[in-house]
């Protein structure tokens, strides 16, 4: 087990809030007040909402005190990505075009954390609709890394990794379309986790390339992960690409071990393109030791579709993103640039509103869907997904779980990798593949590397794999060497 | 602008000037007769209060998601069936363009895998039309153009209705099968009785739940078809012959003239009777067509397809063809056709079935009675009709008086002919009121015994004002041809 004083976690939290032994708002004031102290410099959320988590904290208190059980996140702060709709409270994607928007309805899963007794304390910031890997592309400026303020947390999901990482809340939701939970989660030192494609719903995640979107928790341990994930899994009738099967329970396999459990560790990412770090590589390759001394069998295998999958993704969710991003358009919500024709107001809308990212985003999908572009574009990098399912089936056939670096590189400074926008893009060579096959995929802390900035390493599995994924992300946990500062 | 009329060619036009042939394919969309919208659960209802019937689904907003309603995927396989075509696995794909009335910019469509595919229509004349595809789509909102004659370039401002967005669609597309404006005015009403004896639509181009767009082109015979322009804002069926018409000839003059014809949409002004530009092929939009991600491919199951296929209704050729046979006929011919029309089919099989002449059952049912009133009618009464009228026990005018009120009172027939004193005349009687005529017409006679037959007219008239209208004038034209071979 790390070092995590288990008062500080989601379940130690939820365990004395529905005790009686701490009150939700005790728990509530204690994270204002280290957001009071550190947000100035992190700046992870876009909207903090502390006026409503405390009436939203008193009001949970007042059910408990009579008698009533809240839910399995009894009193648990919560920070949500600001690309999740909640009802009346804006949501932005961090982008200037969404600019005065109130969602008239949450999320599903905002809904499922209400159910679940949590406090959401506010909206986190995030690269412009998820597109980045540093939390620089955003249009409210950019989320420091805890551990290093010089730093970037990664992306996209930067600012509830920073919000974790930074104690403001014991766990937060993001959102992982090629790495956006995992990539943040390793250079902030804690967990985070993305399900199986169609295990948590999508209704209310403001999309920003559908076939891959998914949204999965942060938290400071694999616990508080799988804690949160079982809150707001299961199938919603309001994504049609929903999940019917009924999610297990994560919790319980925690404590198994990995005795006799397969491990591969995949050839294509320990190392070639991405810029590699050595200590990164060396705590994956330890991370395996650790589980092969556990009682694990740990062997490399070879996934060779996987080097392509950069190349595949940033076609297939570019070209997605166009379309998505395509009701930005002034007429109904949000930014609106109003010009003498409806076309002119489109452009200077959309040029006012969006980012730089996102522009290249935009056109790249715009180019890679075109008539006579398709079939070389669009149509090959599904080819591309194809093989990776084929190649990721045919490991799984000899391995239970597998292991990779989650993140070629610590936290880099801030403005390190903008000036090029394919610098950054390698950021998400590891986590890409597993998402291009709908796999779940998580991320742990284990160890440090340069600077003595955390490292994470990923543990990905087979579809509706989840039980077997956190189980040995436990054993990953409790393997782990001291992590980095906090 | 045309410099042909079509009075050059008697208004059949089955031939068009200068050996030209005419060639059309017709794209129909057609409104599902469905309780709630194609993706949200929405009214589909025509005719409320503008932006009542909407909801985020329909309105596109931020992190909504489709989900199909299985009611309009019943009804439109049912549709594929009824038109013969193969119901296949589909897959749901985006078109992409901008436009204010659709909110999310883009259009849920099928592509390349329809729903339906490879089926027929047969009119009544017995031309077989192919229908290529049938597939499934969105509505998008109604916009209504203030000032500048409404349409959008010249408009002051816009308003946009969105009840009708995501109303569910089927595109009908036919193969390029229509040799006269005829056929197609036929094809139309044809498909309209499909859709209303399925239950699929309600069918009312005036409501707009039915819209037909033509591609129109003309060619010499023997050489390749010519460069096609498709022509909207038809809004109904005579408007169709029309629009047809005007843009073939206008086709024709272009090419006599040495020019080309371009590739375009254009719009049919159904007070100036004439087609304007809308946009050439070259403005014509890319609409990036991919996969629709938050969707799942719809694999029907043939049991499904077993179902739907033995809970169709007898499609109106087939009754046509039923009823034709019956009759004697090879063909269906108008009098079939608006019998079957009425739904009077049944009825009429049943008064043949009954021993009655096929002949002036059709005739009856298709002139003399009222068709509100036929409820009136059993097939027994209208059997012992045409009984009485075949045996000469009532005159052919007697019998239209007869089935007149059979369908007013539902008497039956010998009771009505009965009250009205008719009483077929002895034929002895008839000769000596036509030896009679022929004396008072002795010009006539001559004429007619030189072999001028339509001399017969002022004899036979006599023999009518005679009789006050109650002689056969069928036996009355026999012993005049007695007399004059005599």
């Amino acid at each position: 087990m790390n070092d995590i004083d288990r008062s500080r976690t989601a379940a130690g939290i939820a365990a004395a809030v529905a005790s009686g032994e701490r009150s939700a708002r005790q728990v509530l004031d204690d994270h204002l007040a280290r957001i009071d102290e550190r947000e100035g410099e992190i700046h992870a959320f876009n909207h903090l909402l502390a006026d409503e988590a405390r009436a939203r904290a008193d009001q949970l208190d007042a059910r408990i005190a009579a008698g009533e059980d809240v839910g399995p996140l009894a009193g648990v702060p919560i920070a949500l990505k600001d690309n999740l709709c909640t009802r009346g409270i804006p949501t932005t994607c961090s982008s200037k075009i969404l600019d005065g928007w109130l969602p008239p309805y949450d999320a599903t899963v905002v809904g499922r954390l209400h159910d679940a007794g949590a406090v959401v304390v506010g909206k986190t910031n995030l690269d412009e609709f998820a597109m980045g890997s540093s939390t620089e592309n955003s249009a409210f400026g950019p989320t420091r890394n805890p551990l290093d303020t010089t730093r970037v947390p990664g992306g996209s999901s930067g600012g509830s990794a920073a919000a974790v990482a930074a104690g403001f809340a014991p766990i937060a939701l993001g959102s992982d379309t090629g790495g956006s939970i995992r990539q943040p989660a390793a250079l902030c030192g804690v967990v985070g986790a993305k399900p199986t494609f169609g295990r948590i719903s999508r209704s209310g995640l403001i999309a920003f390339a559908s076939s891959l979107d998914q949204i999965g928790p942060f938290a400071a341990t694999v616990e508080d992960a799988a804690l949160l994930m079982e809150a707001i899994a299961g199938h919603d009738p309001l994504d049609a690409t929903s999940i019917p099967e009924p999610f297990p329970d994560l919790r319980a396999g925690l404590g198994r071990g990995v005795e006799g459990l397969r491990v591969g560790l995949v050839e294509e990412l320990q190392g070639g393109e991405g810029g590699f770090q050595p200590e990164v590589l060396a705590r994956t390759r330890e991370a395996a030791d650790a589980l092969a001394a556990a009682g694990a069998k740990v062997d490399v295998v070879s996934v060779p579709a996987s080097t392509l999958g950069l190349s595949a993704y940033y076609l297939i969710a570019p070209a997605e993103a166009s379309s998505n991003l395509a009701r930005f358009d002034g007429v109904r919500f949000g930014l609106r640039e109003e010009r003498a024709t409806t076309g002119e107001t489109y452009d200077a809308t959309r040029t006012a509103g969006f980012g730089a990212e996102v522009k290249r985003r935009i056109m790249l999908g715009t180019y890679a869907l075109s008539s006579g572009y398709y079939d070389a574009y669009y149509g090959k990098a599904q080819r591309v997904r194809t093989m990776i399912i084929r190649d990721f089936e045919a490991a799984y056939e000899r391995f239970d779980v597998l292991l990779s670096p989650t993140s070629p590189c610590v936290a880099f400074p801030l403005g390190d990798k903008t000036a090029d926008p394919l610098t950054m893009y390698l950021n998400d060579v590891c986590t890409i593949p597993s998402s291009l096959a709908g796999h779940p995929a998580m991320s742990v802390p284990f160890g440090t590397g340069a600077d003595d900035l955390p490292v994470g390493v990923q543990v990905m599995a087979p579809a509706l794999g989840e039980e077997l994924m956190f189980q040995v992300a436990a054993a990953l946990e409790a393997a782990a060497p001291a992590g980095a500062a906090r | 602008m045309s410099t042909t009329t079509l009075s050059d060619h008697g208004g059949a036009f089955t031939e068009l000037p200068h050996g030209y042939r005419l060639v059309v394919g017709l794209e129909v969309h057609v409104e599902l007769h469905t309780a709630t919208k194609l993706f949200c659960g929405c009214p589909n209802q025509f005719g409320d209060e503008p932006n009542t019937n909407v909801c985020p689904v329909c309105l596109g907003l931020p992190g909504s998601m489709p989900v199909l309603n299985a009611r309009a995927m019943e009804l439109a396989m049912r549709l594929g069936r009824a038109l013969q075509c193969e119901v296949r696995p589909s897959v749901f794909a985006r078109k992409n363009y901008f436009y204010p009335d659709m909110p999310k910019d883009y259009q849920i469509s099928q592509y390349d895998q329809p729903t339906n595919v490879d089926g027929h229509l047969d009119l009544p004349d017995g031309t077989r039309i192919g229908i290529e595809r049938a597939h499934i789509e969105e509505d998008t909102g109604k916009s209504t153009h203030v000032g500048g004659g409404g349409r959008i370039h010249d408009a002051a401002y816009s308003l946009v209705d969105y009840n009708r967005c995501g109303v569910p669609l089927v595109e009908i597309v036919s193969r390029p099968d229509f040799r006269t404006a005829e056929q197609a005015k036929a094809y139309v009403n044809e498909l309209r009785a499909i859709l209303t004896a399925t239950g699929v639509s309600d069918a009312k181009m005036e409501e707009g739940s039915l819209r037909v767009d033509a591609n129109v082109s003309v060619h010499q015979p023997d050489t390749p078809f010519g460069t096609r322009c498709e022509i909207k804002n038809i809004n109904s069926v005579r408007s169709l012959g029309r629009a047809i018409e005007y843009e073939a000839l206008r086709q024709v003059d272009l090419l006599e003239a040495g020019e080309r014809v371009i590739q375009q949409t254009r719009h049919w002004n159904e007070d100036e009777g004439r087609t304007h530009m809308l946009r050439s092929k070259e403005e014509a939009e890319d609409y990036r067509y991919f996969p629709e991600p938050d969707l799942v491919p719809m694999v029907p199951e043939q049991a499904r397809i077993d179902e739907i296929d033995a809970a169709l209704p007898r499609l109106p050729a087939e009754r046509r063809s039923a009823l034709a046979d019956a009759a004697g006929r090879t063909l269906p011919d108008e009098s079939v056709t608006i019998v079957v029309d009425r739904d009077l089919d049944e009825l009429a099989l049943d008064a043949v079935a009954s021993g009655a002449d096929a002949d002036r059952t059709l005739t009856h049912l298709q002139h003399d009675l009222d068709p509100a009133q036929v409820g009136n009618v059993s097939a027994e009464n209208l059997a012992q009709l045409v009984q009485l009228e075949t045996s000469g026990k009532l005159t052919a005018s007697q019998a239209k008086q007869v089935v007149a009120e059979m369908g007013e009172t539902g008497k039956a027939p010998d009771a009505i002919a009965a009250e009205r004193g008719f009483e077929a005349m002895d034929t002895s009687e008839l000769e000596s009121i036509v030896d009679d005529a022929i004396a008072a017409n002795g010009d006539a006679w001559a004429k007619y015994c030189a072999g001028e037959q339509k001399a017969q007219g002022a004899i036979v008239g006599h023999v009518m004002k005679a009789t006050r209208g109650q002689a056969d004038g069928k036996v009355v034209t026999q012993i005049l041809e007695q007399r004059r071979s005599a």
